[in-house]
């Protein structure tokens, strides 16, 4: 017996989930980069919103044509790699169509899987349509020049060399099973609806030939999973990953809740207490980093921002709802989320090429990449918390960054300082005197 | 219209030794702008009329600190906030009501966190509270058939889910409601939210009250009811920018309901 197949499949299967591997670690590292915060009360309602929102769906239907063509492609996604199992057994102990001992069931399966591939491929040319044809605004809009706009295509040529390689693989071996006699290791399993409309095409070609082909399909299909799964890592690919994380570690809060900063809460609670002395009160402890208020960099979000970054699809539902972009501000939140992850891979590098160390680079998310226009022109309305299909909140970075420029920087925009300062001097945005506060009464 | 309201202070209360079902939180715009005063004393006409035992604080009152938060003041904010808790805590409140969302939404979420715990409600839901308990009748009045849509101040309904209690409001009138095509959860800002409302927007090539006024205007209403001060300004200013205040109103649902009533 000739085990050189054998080998070279394990040696590939190693390589692709080696190289997954290392990059997942990274996301892993990337993402702990960010600070602390606590999401993991309330586990019972977790799963329930990961249930319902990232295996559910639940937010994606909302749109109906894109949230039903993306139930296809992702049902798809999932069910076919049901078959991945079999070809990783096929593939690592010789075997062909190990499964086929289920019977009817057995066919049953493959006439899904059929099924469901030629459903993805309809759906995945309808996607690209969308975006290349019709030019969906959310998807033309400039955010996403350059390497997103590719990415997004890339992905949908992808699933089409995928679903066609798995369609000709079967359609082949279909031909095979059917020689009177039997052919080679070709049993007769499974149960094609789709292929043997295609099986035809093999018609007039030699056995070996077509055996051949059929063995160069499936190396192909193999090969492309791999190189599909490996390419996540590079793409907004990654949320069919990180939607599951994602949606169960989202805020559990009211949306309006903002949280309170316990380091303020700390100095103000000092400055108001009459008892306090004010010289005692300074704890003098020079190894404590002095507190930053706020986020100018990524590294001062906390970790979920970070993973909400790497788990934008970059779908634009956000934008396409953010009052400020629909009355054309600079603002998009889809931006906002996509600028935090492409810093955070830059400091990733950083880390990578400084022996696990960051070395300062002069930049930081705040200005090199957001800018205070955009975060200013912000209303906090969370209509793109509510939109995100995958339960992000771009709210929440516009938000810490705003503190930093407002309490690191008084870099406000000056009506908001005068708002402000009215605030402490009367108790209220305006100009008018706290004692005159019941005047309406009488008026 | 009733030209004597009677609204006690919290201090006023204590001297007498008493606590009030509810505090009404009136809030800066409530206490100040001259458009939201009509809307406090509209309210206050009905908390009369329902014979509600309530109090305000008066000039005891001081703001929530929202706008400061959501600029990222958040020194600024801490301060105002222990500070207004100081005083609430001091009268033993127990139950709010406020008409402002931004109020609502800050005392309800932010304020519990800092020492600060009661029980808020949103004007809409309170007067809902108060008709499902028979202290309060309406009828439709004016308001039968009339075409009104309701914009969701972001606050109330995103932000903390409130969405049926206007709404229910805006049928007892027996008025049309017609709803926005952006409407619920996914209605649009009015504009001033996120103390927008102290500044100039950021370049862009339309103001996001004109285009929520648009929203609104497409429903061919009679009246835009609004359940936010400030809501209620940003549109009033976006029906002004349309040239029709002469044919549609803007008005908070404390003031269909007073009006409805003749009070
Ligand atoms: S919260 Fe800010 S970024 Fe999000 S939709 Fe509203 S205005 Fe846009
Ligand atoms: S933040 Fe959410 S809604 Fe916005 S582009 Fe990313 S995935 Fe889509």
């Amino acid at each position: 017996m000739d085990y050189l197949d054998n080998i070279l499949f394990a040696i590939l299967l190693g390589i692709g989930f080696g190289y997954f591997y290392s990059n997942v670690k990274k996301i892993i590292r990337n993402i702990n980069l960010g600070g602390t915060i606590d999401r993991k009360d309330n586990a019972k309602q977790r799963w329930k919103n990961m249930a319902m929102i990232a295996l559910g769906q639940s937010k994606m239907v909302k749109r109906p044509i894109a949230g039903s063509l993306h139930i296809v492609v992702y049902l798809g996604f999932i069910i076919i790699n049901i078959e991945l199992l079999e070809i990783i057994i096929d593939g690592l102990f010789g075997t062909h169509r190990i499964f086929a001992f289920l019977g009817s069931a057995y066919d049953v399966l493959i006439a899904s899987f059929e099924i469901l591939a030629l459903l993805v491929l309809v759906a995945v040319f309808a996607f690209w349509i969308r975006r290349n044809i019709i030019k969906l605004k959310r998807f033309s809009s400039t955010d996403l020049n350059g390497s997103p706009k590719k990415d997004a295509n890339y992905i949908l040529y992808f699933e089409v060399v995928l679903m066609t390689l798995f369609l000709l693989m079967n359609a082949s071996d279909l031909h095979l099973q059917n020689i009177p006699g039997g052919f080679s290791h070709f049993i007769k399993a499974g149960s094609f609806p789709i292929s043997q409309f295609i099986e035809p095409l093999f018609n007039g070609m030699s056995n070996e030939l077509v055996m051949l082909l059929t063995e160069i399909f499936w190396w192909l299909h193999i090969t492309g999973i791999l190189i599909f799964m490996n390419y996540l890592y590079f793409s907004k690919h990654l949320h069919i990953i990180l939607a599951f994380p994602n949606t169960f570690f989202a805020n559990l809060n009211p949306q309006g809740q903002f949280d309170n900063l316990e380091s303020v809460t700390k100095e103000v609670k000092m400055m108001m207490d009459p008892n306090a002395d004010p010289f005692a009160a300074v704890p003098v402890n020079e190894t404590e980093a002095p507190i930053k208020f706020g986020a100018s960099d990524v590294l001062d979000l906390n970790w979920v921002q970070l993973l909400n970054a790497y788990t934008c699809t970059e779908c634009g539902r956000c934008t396409s709802s953010c009052p400020a972009n629909i009355t054309g501000k600079k603002l998009s939140p889809r931006k906002i989320m996509m600028d935090t992850r492409d810093r955070l891979e830059e400091v990733g590098r950083n880390i990578d090429a400084n022996k696990g160390i960051f070395v300062p680079d002069n930049k930081s998310l705040l200005n090199d990449y957001i800018t205070p226009e955009e975060l200013w022109a912000c209303t906090s309305c969370n209509a793109c918390v509510e939109e995100c299909p995958v339960s992000i909140s771009p709210l929440s970075i516009i938000i810490d960054m705003r503190r930093y420029l407002v309490m690191e920087q008084s870099a406000a925009p000056m009506p908001i300082n005068a708002m402000m300062s009215n605030i402490e001097n009367n108790g209220a945005p305006w100009q008018y005197n706290q004692q005159d506060r019941l005047n309406w009464k009488n008026e | 219209m009733s030209e004597s309201l009677i609204v006690p202070t919290m201090a006023e209360m204590l001297a007498q030794g008493k606590q009030p079902e509810v505090l009404f939180w009136v809030g800066c715009a409530g206490s100040f702008d001259d458009r939201a005063k009509k809307i406090t004393k509209a309210f206050v006409r009905i908390l009369n009329r329902a014979n509600v035992s309530f109090a305000v604080l008066g000039t005891e009152e001081s703001c929530t600190g929202d706008p400061a938060k959501r600029a990222g003041n958040e020194f600024l904010f801490q301060m105002q906030a222990m500070m207004n808790i100081e005083v609430l805590n001091a009268y033993e409140a127990k139950k709010i009501v406020t008409a402002c969302p931004h109020c609502f939404n800050t005392l309800k979420n932010e304020y519990p966190e800092l020492g600060g715990k009661y029980e808020v409600v949103h004007h809409t839901e309170f007067l809902k509270s108060l008709l499902d308990d028979g202290r309060l009748t309406i009828e439709g009045g004016q308001f039968k058939g009339k075409r009104i849509t309701f914009h969701d101040p972001c606050y109330l309904g995103r932000a903390n889910n409130v969405y049926e209690a206007p709404r229910d409001l805006i049928l007892k009138l027996d008025a049309e409601l017609v709803e926005m095509k952006r409407s619920k959860a996914n209605g649009l800002c009015c504009g001033a939210g996120g103390a927008q409302m102290f500044k100039d927007a950021e370049p862009g090539n339309k103001e996001i009250n004109i285009e929520r006024t648009e929203d609104a205007l497409e429903t061919k209403p009679e009246i835009i009811a609004a359940g936010c001060p400030f809501c209620n300004t940003m549109m009033t200013d976006g029906i002004k920018n349309k040239e029709k205040e002469a044919d549609v109103k803007v008005m908070d649902i404390a003031e269909l309901i007073a009006n409805a009533q003749d009070l």
